[in-house]
């Protein structure tokens, strides 16, 4: 499911809402100022031929080392009398040259060997690779300067060194985001759909690689112009008397006490260039990272904000509810159009009960779950309303820490993936031991005899030994167990279970319903489980809550929903669901996808494709209406109603 | 080895599998000794009827999906022998790769990462038809309109990009594409497994008219038993590389012979299911890197002897009562 949602956001959060590349790029100011900087020097440079300046090669020994701002040589000119300006707008145009083309020449060459050995694998993978890591063995300018030894002094051989020692840099890099790359299945797609191997490289694979290639020349290109220049000050690149900023600096060196000037000036503007290309570098590389152009460039806090109306904030429903969430109200901004993801539910847990929450992808189940802890991020996320209640106490007007009390004590979570919620890198003794301390002030055996406890209580084999493993080490059935009972460890009151088995195979499946259904009569707490299946909602709850489009349509016992469904999304629901040992029966399609939540229609959400919609249907507000005890329907025009009831 | 292929090979097969291994790892290391090696598939027979539909079931890690690419020819047999339509499918794959997916195509697990995100729904369905066909420029084109007519998706999609679609949609394409070259077998690994449940009955659905229209024949390759039970014709239920339970759909589901298929039968969820079968936490899976050997599922089987334990049970050890259920198993839940 989690691919589709995933999709589902990408779609919905679309061309409007989300700035343009460009536009990101402007809202960093670093990397405006660096892009600026860089423009200008290089129109500078670019400029060189027409601009009105002295020849930077005439050398005048009459009028050696002028100070800056003497007349006619506004930086000054050095020893052999050469004017600064001059050579300085010169020589940034061959550094400038010397830098982007060895960028581009190490990006194309380093790209190509990455590009072949990260999709041939195997060994063309093995013998480029270790060609690669032979040439970085040597240190890194050492090697350059054996090169230009070889090949003799000179800017171009210069620039060939340079582009020769960033190759494995690019080669590296490229490789890794291949060989990912290659394992997709759209890879396989293509052989099927009878691509060549060179065709899959450069016409599937390229493109998709094409961003890492910019990101990484971005910021590079300022050491390749750095290395230009060290190798020029060494007198190695550039030759007499042509000028490049390296060389300039060489040349003032000599007489750095004397007139300093000389090789002050071409060092600012080194300073300045490669300064103003990192930051731009930089700044490219956060705008082209996926990650980060998501969501937006603000870091989320550790707590969704609450902005509601504190003078519309609904009382309990009822004190003998250990959980008590009404009329909660989850948003998205997303730019400036606003998801309403949870629209009014309101959810009661009784002690020892376990309420299921189903529903298609996205139609808010785990944004409710996550809701009521806080634990949707904001920005973008927001509670724009409502309130949740634990044993009466206002969830959403309690202190960060309280709520960090709470969050794994008395309300505990159990997510779908379990390597999400485990850290690789410690042992599952260590992280159970850990989540006991924070909220237990225990001594170490006895902590450790209480993770001993959990993991048994979960019924893993030989706890004991197994406090010393990783997570990798277990299988995913395991894991899960491992979860559960870290979120056990402090007596949790209600324990949220966010598609707990939906990773997991059917035999592993029923193995973990059946534990969690026996910890909830062993501990009497409640469970608030959401999943789309409704087998898994037989075998675990008490009662259901069906949403759709961030509400809830239809709530009741298990049993009722099942034998009669009252609203046409639940009975469409259900009989979509092929059932073991029925492969006869039809299975019933529900037409069209679920609405946006960001326009969503008037009237019933469900209108457009319910069989029994009506023109009434599509006015006004349609709300949740008791029909018997503990069960509610939000339709018009209801199904499988007895006269009576 | 070899009696475990049915007696179906004369009558209308279109695929059979013979004695296929395939082993991943065990390369000769630089200072000898070798890696360690998985049997991912071993000594499975099997055979697929023209027009039918045919199962394979079992947990993660039993080797489904590597028997898939065997079947497509994106991984080669390490030993045994896959023919197809009388052709040796892996000298065909060797020889010329496209002739063997212009008869075999396969349709992948997650949707939107068999997309290529950079590229047009239009290149990724014209990519098949380029290659794989002799179609010019219009004759494309029109194939274009059939195809996405035939997989029920509106014509202006042609122009999108993979993220803009749902997964129902996304999946949709993939079967699109699979069909571009008029393959006669598609192999369809977990094809809704990715899918919420409504949007997996339309796809179901739509699979199986495109069947009934291009008189196709599926290899169904999924965890689900309920799914399995609803669309195929037989059923092979898969352990540890192995094939533990062959036979017709109705057979298979209805009496169950081997301890493994009745373990997920009873596991499976199912609305109005209050109880479920759970096996005890401690029950151990086999290791892959030191396979036992007697019957891989020995460790979890309450009917096992000492036979089981010392001695691999043949693929049809256990005839059925029925003609073409065969399970590998001592002690079937059902003799024949
Ligand atoms: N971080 C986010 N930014 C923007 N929109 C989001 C974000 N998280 C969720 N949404 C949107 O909120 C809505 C509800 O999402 P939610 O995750 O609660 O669905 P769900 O019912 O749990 O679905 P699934 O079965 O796929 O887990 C969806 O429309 C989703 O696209
Ligand atoms: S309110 Fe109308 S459209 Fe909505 S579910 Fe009921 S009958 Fe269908
Ligand atoms: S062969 Fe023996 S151990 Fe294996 S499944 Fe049959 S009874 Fe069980
Ligand atoms: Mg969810």
């Amino acid at each position: 499911m989690t691919n589709t949602a995933i999709s589902g956001k990408g779609r919905q959060a679309g061309k409007s809402a989300r700035p343009g590349t460009f536009s990101l790029l402007l809202n960093n100011t670093l990397a405006t100022a660096g892009l600026i900087i860089l423009i200008a020097v290089c129109l500078l440079a670019l400029a060189a031929p027409v601009l009105p300046l002295l020849n930077p090669d005439v050398t005048a020994p009459a009028n050696r080392l002028l100070p800056v701002f003497s007349t006619g040589h506004l930086l000054g000119t050095d020893h052999l009398g050469r004017d600064l300006l001059s050579r300085l707008i010169w020589g940034t145009r061959v550094s400038l040259a010397v830098g982007v083309s060895a960028t581009i020449i190490a990006a194309v060459f380093g790209s190509m060997l990455g590009l072949v050995a990260g999709y041939a694998g195997g060994r063309t993978d093995t013998v480029i690779m270790r060609g690669i890591d032979m040439v970085m063995a040597f240190p890194y300018i050492l090697l350059a300067l054996a090169i230009v030894a070889v090949l003799g002094p000179g800017l171009l051989n210069a620039l060939y060194a340079i582009a020769l020692v960033n190759i494995p840099f690019f080669a590296r890099n490229i490789r890794g985001i291949t060989l990912g790359l290659s394992r997709r299945e759209f890879v396989d797609a293509a052989r099927l759909s009878g691509k060549s191997p060179a065709q899959i490289l450069f016409v599937e694979i390229l493109p998709n690689v094409l961003p890492v290639i910019v990101i990484t020349m971005s910021t590079t290109v300022g050491w390749m112009i750095l290395e230009t220049a060290g190798l020029s000050f060494l007198g190695l690149g550039a030759q007499p008397p042509q000028a490049d900023l390296g060389s300039m600096l060489g040349e003032g060196r000599k007489i750095l006490f004397t007139a300093p000037h000389v090789s002050i000036v071409p060092g600012v503007m080194i300073f300045v260039l490669v300064m103003a290309i990192n930051l731009l570098g930089d700044g490219v590389r956060d705008i082209l990272d996926p990650r980060l152009r998501a969501g937006s460039l603000t870091r989320p806090v550790a707590r969704t904000v609450v902005l509601r109306n504190p003078a519309d904030v609904p009382a309990p429903s009822g004190d003998e509810n250990i959980l008590d969430v009404r009329r909660l109200r989850t948003e998205f901004q997303i730019g400036g159009t606003v998801y309403h993801a949870v629209g009014g539910v309101d959810l009661a847990l009784r002690q020892g009960e376990c309420l299921g929450i189903v529903g298609e992808s996205g139609s808010g189940k785990s944004l409710t779950a996550m809701s009521i802890m806080g634990l949707v991020p904001t920005p973008p996320g927001r509670i724009a309303g409502g309130a949740a209640y634990l044993e009466g106490e206002d969830l959403f007007a309690a202190s960060d820490r309280r709520i960090r009390d709470l969050r794994g004590g008395s309300v505990a979570y159990v997510f779908q993936d379990p390597l999400s919620t485990l850290h690789p890198l410690f042992t599952v003794g260590n992280q159970l031991e850990e989540a006991i301390r924070t909220h237990q002030p225990l001594s170490r055996a006895r902590t450790r005899e209480k993770a001993i406890e959990l993991l048994s209580l979960v019924r893993i084999p030989n706890p004991k030994e197994r406090l010393t493993t990783y997570p990798h080490e277990l299988s995913g059935g395991m894991r899960q167990r491992v979860c559960i009972a870290m979120a056990l460890a402090n007596d949790a009151r209600v324990l949220i279970a966010d598609e707990p088995t939906t990773a997991l195979d059917v035999t592993v499946q029923s193995q973990i319903l059946t534990l969690m259904n026996g910890l909830r009569r062993e501990r009497n707490a409640a469970i608030l489980f959401i999943t789309h299946d409704f087998g898994v909602v037989s075998a675990i709850c008490d009662r259901i809550a069906v949403m759709y489009a961030g509400r809830i349509v239809e709530t009741g016992k298990t049993d009722d929903i099942l034998a009669s469904p009252q609203h046409p999304y639940t009975a469409k629901l259900i009989e979509c669901v092929p059932v073991l040992g029925e492969p006869e029966r039809r299975l019933d399609a529900i037409d069209g996808r679920p609405p946006v939540v960001n326009n969503l229609p008037e009237g019933c959400a469900f209108a457009d494709r319910c069989p029994q919609a009506q023109s009434l249907c599509r006015t006004g507000e349609i709300e949740l209406v008791a029909a018997g005890a503990d069960r509610g329907v939000r339709c018009l025009f209801p199904m499988n109603r007895e006269p009576s009831a | 080895m070899n009696d475990g292929r049915e007696k179906t090979s004369g009558e209308d097969t279109l695929l059979t599998i013979s004695d296929v291994e395939r082993i991943f790892g065990g390369e000769r290391r630089l200072f000898g000794g070798r890696a360690p090696a998985v049997h991912a598939v071993q000594s499975l027979s099997l055979s697929v009827r023209k027009g039918e539909t045919l199962g394979v079931v079992g947990e993660s890690g039993c080797g489904k999906s590597t028997l898939a690419r065997l079947v497509v020819g994106l991984d080669d047999p390490t030993s045994g022998e896959i023919v197809f339509d009388g052709e040796n499918l892996t000298d065909l794959a060797r020889k010329d790769g496209n002739s063997l997916a212009r008869k075999v195509q396969y349709v992948f697990q997650d949707p939107v990462a068999s997309l290529n995100p950079r590229k047009t729904i239009r290149t990724i369905l014209e990519a098949p038809l380029k290659h794989l066909t002799d179609l010019d420029k219009d004759g494309r084109e029109k194939r274009l309109t059939e195809l996405l007519q035939a997989v029920n998706l509106a014509p202006e999609f042609l122009e999108r990009y993979p993220h803009e679609f749902s997964g129902g949609q996304a999946q949709r394409i993939g079967i699109a594409r699979a069909l571009a070259a008029g393959p006669e077998l598609i192999v369809l690994d977990e094809p809704v497994s990715a899918l919420d449940v409504s949007v997996q009955a339309q796809v179901l659905n739509l699979l199986d008219g495109l069947k009934k229209t291009f008189g196709l024949t599926y290899i169904f390759i999924s965890h689900d038993l309920s799914v399995v039970e609803s669309v195929c014709d037989r059923v092979a239920v898969m352990y540890f590389g192995r094939i533990a339970e062959l036979g017709p759909a109705r057979n298979v589901f209805g009496t169950p012979m081997h301890p493994y298929t009745d373990l997920l039968m009873r596991s499976a969820p199912a609305p109005g299911r209050h109880v479920l079968m759970a096996e005890d936490a401690s029950a151990e899976l086999p290791d892959p890197y030191n396979p036992p050997a007697g019957c891989a599922f020995a460790a979890r089987c309450n009917r096992k002897t000492g036979a089981c334990l010392d001695n691999l049970p043949a693929p049809d050890q256990a005839p059925g009562p029925d003609s073409g259920h065969i399970a590998a198993c001592y002690h079937p839940l059902i003799e024949a």
